[in-house]
């Protein structure tokens, strides 16, 4: 039989003054179940939680009603004082007699009713409250970051910083990401490769970050603290632990006509390649699409060339498991597909290019080596449309592989590419159509007034209809409005820079059904809170860093990193997690494996297991039943309800539980 | 049973508020010392997809007059999708009240977030007000609840 | 006869099914558009006229005969806002209330041609309603 001890605060005058508390203390007295009552001015003091503790030692109470102020305000002060003198903290219960009682009646007459029956609800749930503990699981001191770019690199270093060791997976042979296919960034015009490459190095020379290049996750288990990731090494074909970097092999190889990814398909490499000159790791890879001894069986030239013999032609792919606390995606973006919108001529003219095109014909290290040329004819281009918002800001019944949202850096790389273009080239004219310019952020509208004020770039409000390749002047004819001066335009243009719509990457879908993280319908990871846990993901233990979690530029997502990794090392520094006991547990015995609780789960929290029952004949049989992993398991209770058995039930708010709590509030 | 006729009628009216969202709401009602009708009495669950249809075909059979559910607004639910299950069981489960008799205006679900005092106060006050209406609800009331 | 038929903004929104306040001022219709040069009034301007209601103006100007109804401004909408539908609307709108001024339908039943279509008859039926 329980002993519930029931203590009324007053909380001074907030609850005495529209609650008779004596009247609530005397009430509780000839509530069944209830041995001990008491009333005292601040219960959450600590005089009022000595009343609390020496009345559970003196009545060897088993259960406490206190009844107060909000469960969110002081249920946790109360379950540390309660569990001090030995009881189980989940053996109290909170009456909430001040927001939802005291505060919103005016007088004694109501509030005082009100206030009692809110106590037997208390006491009726109190009576069915079961001892809880809380599971305790250990962390492994490992951090996997996903995606070598900016936000990857910034998270490693900063996690490695701290002191834990970290693994970066990158899929490309080198790490770097799309930053360090930029030629400046904005608005300072800062060289990108100087302030990138720089941290690549500090990358791969940190001893605590091991990157894992070439590579991809294929599979996610555990949970919180305790994840096995299994990596996938993609043959290389070339020992990394021997190969130099000397650069021979890509010089030997006779393979030279294979697209270079590095310059957007813009220049050629060979078939062994280094994806460019400051690489990390700088190992070189042997293309297996291209590679003419892997397809055909003749060649082998850099196997001879290669001192250090690190040419392996019978490597295979290798997958190993490691363990990790904490997962960070990092996976950033890709441009759109640009193949449906055929008006800008994307396809049929190699003058019509993307933004991230330009940037690498506008870099040193580029396909020119710097120089702004047209790909089609090798001239320098004398007028250069850009054309904003392509596959950005479209509905969502697009059919075109546009997307709902603002890509939010276009806007600023074009006045970029436009004050660039004319510094280098002051006699170019440049249109830029937009439909609207938009510059939050520090120093950014002073940089697209200096490209319109200081450098002339004419800025027309309008779009582009139609960019028809002329084959005779292989000029681009450009149709398009200025809504200002209510005009159509027709511009002959040398080359039409497209901003096309940012996307995640394509990996980031598959990786979130891995980690069991949630998304929205823009593939972007959703964050635990919008505005207080922007960082994180609402599956514990996986933390989201740069453009995965929505369109960001550079500061922002080495902001975004910074705090990501602020919050692994939080994680990483505990030597156990405390779970919350609130979990959903099946009853086996009555759990069918019908697999509806493993649907509804938001965590991936339920999985099945094949047990072995004793059935009343003596005989055994082996039944799937449910398994809530508690570590996983939030404690939404979705599972309870959908269960058809009745099965499942939710520690801490169990049907029980609530049902007498109805049931009191409706006496 | 009759009602009292020297007493107004006082209606019995129980809200699962989710711990997230709809509990702070009425908590900050509360610091706004904003008033709502005694009737209300609140209990807290932690998601408003905790709710199992039972519980409140339960209230009803105790003599409740109204049940509302309150949670998360969509797309905000603490447990990213516990409002969106919420919505479609107690669609089925209002339904199902309804063609046992049970009026429409008896049953409601409410988005009401942690920041929203205010609506908290105002969804309470129409609430009590159409039960107040409605008089009391004899539809699935157990007399031999009544009786004890 | 005058005519008692007042188009109305909704109704234009109604015959068109095109939702104006879809619209965000990118201009690829205008852009697009190849009758531009003939036009008084151009695609983004019939949108936004719309909106604000004057349907009138439209309805008297000589734009909307331009139209070449070639969809292209449908086409390369990024909001699907479909001008060239509102097009089509305000001529409807104004066969309409030419009809409005020369038909009552009362006199209709004498007015009938034995050997009228009646193809025709529905086919003007459902100019006249839809």
């Amino acid at each position: 039989m329980q002993r519930i001890g029931v203590f009324v605060c007053w909380c001074g005058t907030n609850i005495a003054a529209t609650v008779d508390v004596k009247a609530v203390a005397e009430a509780a007295k000839s509530v069944p179940g209830v041995v001990f009552s008491a009333d005292y001015q601040y219960m959450c003091s600590e005089a009022g939680q000595t009343l609390i503790k020496d009345s559970i030692k003196e009545y060897n109470l088993t259960n406490v009603v206190v009844c107060s102020c909000s469960p969110r305000m002081h249920e946790a002060t109360f379950r540390k004082a309660v569990a001090s003198v030995g009881m189980n903290p989940y053996m109290l219960e909170v009456a909430n007699i001040r927001e939802q009682c005291s505060w919103v009646h005016k007088d004694k007459e109501i509030g005082t009713p009100k206030a009692i029956a809110l106590m037997k609800a208390a006491v009726a749930k109190a009576t069915l409250n079961t001892p809880l503990t809380a599971g305790n699981t250990p962390v492994t001191k490992r951090a996997l970051v996903i995606g070598g770019g900016i936000a990857g690199m910034q998270t490693a270093l900063d996690i490695a910083e701290a002191g834990y060791e970290v693994d970066i997976v990158e899929k490309k042979p080198t790490i770097g990401g799309k930053m360090a296919q930029l030629d400046k960034t904005f608005p300072t015009l800062d060289c990108s490769s100087c302030i990138v490459t720089p941290k690549m190095v500090d990358v791969g020379q940190n001893e605590r970050i091991h990157i894992y290049s070439y590579s991809e996750v294929t599979a996610v288990k555990g949970f919180v603290g305790q994840f096995t990731a299994t990596i996938k090494r993609k043959a290389r074909y070339v020992d990394e632990d021997k190969c130099t970097g000397c650069g021979l092999c890509t010089e030997k190889c006779p393979m030279k006509k294979v697209p270079d990814e590095w310059n957007m398909g813009l220049g050629t490499r060979s078939a062994v390649y280094i994806p460019f000159a400051q690489a990390i790791p700088k190992i070189a890879t042997i293309d297996p699409n291209y590679c003419m001894k892997l397809n055909t069986g003749k060649c082998g030239i850099c196997s001879k060339v290669c001192g250090v013999g690190a040419i392996n032609y019978d490597a295979k792919d290798e997958y190993i498991d490691v363990e990790y606390g904490a997962i960070v995606a990092a996976t950033g973006y890709e441009m759109i597909n640009l193949e449906k919108y055929d008006e800008y001529a994307y396809a049929q003219s190699p003058d019509v290019v993307t933004s991230l095109e330009y940037e690498r014909l506008m870099s040193a290290a580029g396909p020119t080596g710097g120089h702004l040329v047209r790909p089609s004819d090798g001239k320098q281009p004398k007028t250069i449309v850009f054309v904003q918002c392509v596959g950005s800001r479209e509905s969502a019944d697009s059919c075109r592989g546009g997307k709902e949202y603002c890509s939010k850096v276009c806007c600023m790389y074009t006045a970029k590419h436009a004050i660039l273009t004319k510094d280098h080239y002051p006699d170019t004219d440049i249109y830029v159509f937009y439909i609207d310019v938009r510059t939050p952020g520090k120093l950014f509208d002073e940089f697209y007034r200096r490209a319109v004020e200081q450098y002339n770039v004419h800025y027309i409000k309008g779009a582009v209809g139609k960019v028809t390749p002329n084959k005779e002047t292989g000029k681009l004819e450009v149709q398009g409005s200025d809504l200002i001066l209510n005009e159509q335009l027709h511009i002959d243009a040398d080359m039409v820079v497209l901003a096309g719509a940012l996307q995640a990457s394509e990996t980031a879908r598959p990786l979130a059904t891995m980690l069991t993280a949630p998304m929205d319908t823009n593939d972007f990871f959703t964050e635990a809170h919008a505005k207080l846990r922007p960082v994180e993901s609402a599956t514990a233990g996986i933390f989201l860093s740069g453009f995965c979690q929505g369109p960001k530029d550079i500061p922002e997502t080495v902001g975004q990193a910074g705090a990501a990794a602020a919050k692994v090392i939080g994680l990483l520094a505990k030597d156990h997690l405390v779970g919350n006991p609130c979990v959903s547990k099946p009853n086996e015995l009555m759990c069918n494996g019908c697999s509806q609780c493993a649907t509804v789960c938001p965590y991936g929290a339920i999985t099945y297991v094949e047990k072995e029952f004793r059935m009343p004949d003596r005989t055994t049989k082996v039944r799937r039943v449910a398994s809530v992993n508690p570590a996983v398991c939030q404690g939404c209770g979705a599972c309870t309800v959908t269960c058809p058995s009745g099965a499942m039930d939710l520690q801490g708010f169990s049907n029980t539980e609530i049902m007498a709590e109805v049931d009191a509030l409706c006496q | 049973m009759s009602v009292n006729e020297n007493k107004p009628y006082e209606p019995k009216i129980i809200a699962f508020c989710c711990n997230w969202c709809s509990y702070g709401g009425a908590d900050l009602a509360g610091t706004n010392r904003l008033s709502y009708p005694a009737n209300v009495k609140i209990v807290r669950v932690p998601c408003s997809c905790r709710v199992n249809p039972q519980f409140i075909l339960r209230a009803f059979q105790r003599g409740a007059d109204g049940v509302i559910v309150c949670g998360c607004h969509p797309g905000d639910c603490h447990y990213s999708t516990g409002n969106f299950h919420t919505r479609r069981r107690m669609a089925l489960l209002f339904s199902m009240l309804n063609f046992l008799g049970v009026e429409s205006a008896r049953t409601r679900v409410e988005w009401v977030s942690a920041a929203e005092g205010a609506r908290f106060k105002s969804v309470m006050d129409s609430f009590v007000a159409d039960i107040t209406k409605l008089g009391p609800n004899r539809r699935l009331e157990d007399i031999r609840c009544k009786e004890n | 006869m005058a005519s008692n038929y007042d188009v109305t903004k909704a109704e234009i929104e109604a015959i068109s099914g095109v939702n104006p306040l879809k619209c965000m001022r990118c201009g690829r219709c205008t852009a697009t558009c190849p009758s531009f040069d003939n036009m008084e009034y151009h695609p983004h301007q019939f949108v936004a006229m719309v909106e604000r209601g004057e349907i009138e103006k439209l309805m008297e100007s000589g734009s909307i005969y331009k139209c070449m109804s070639c969809m292209a401004c449908i086409e390369r909408c990024p909001r699907q806002v479909q001008p060239a539908k509102l097009v089509e609307a305000i001529r409807l709108a104004v066969v309409r209330k030419q009809g409005g001024n020369h038909l009552i339908p009362d006199n209709v039943p004498a007015l009938l041609d034995p050997d009228l279509p009646q193809q025709a008859l529905v086919s003007a039926y459902r100019k006249f309603t839809k």
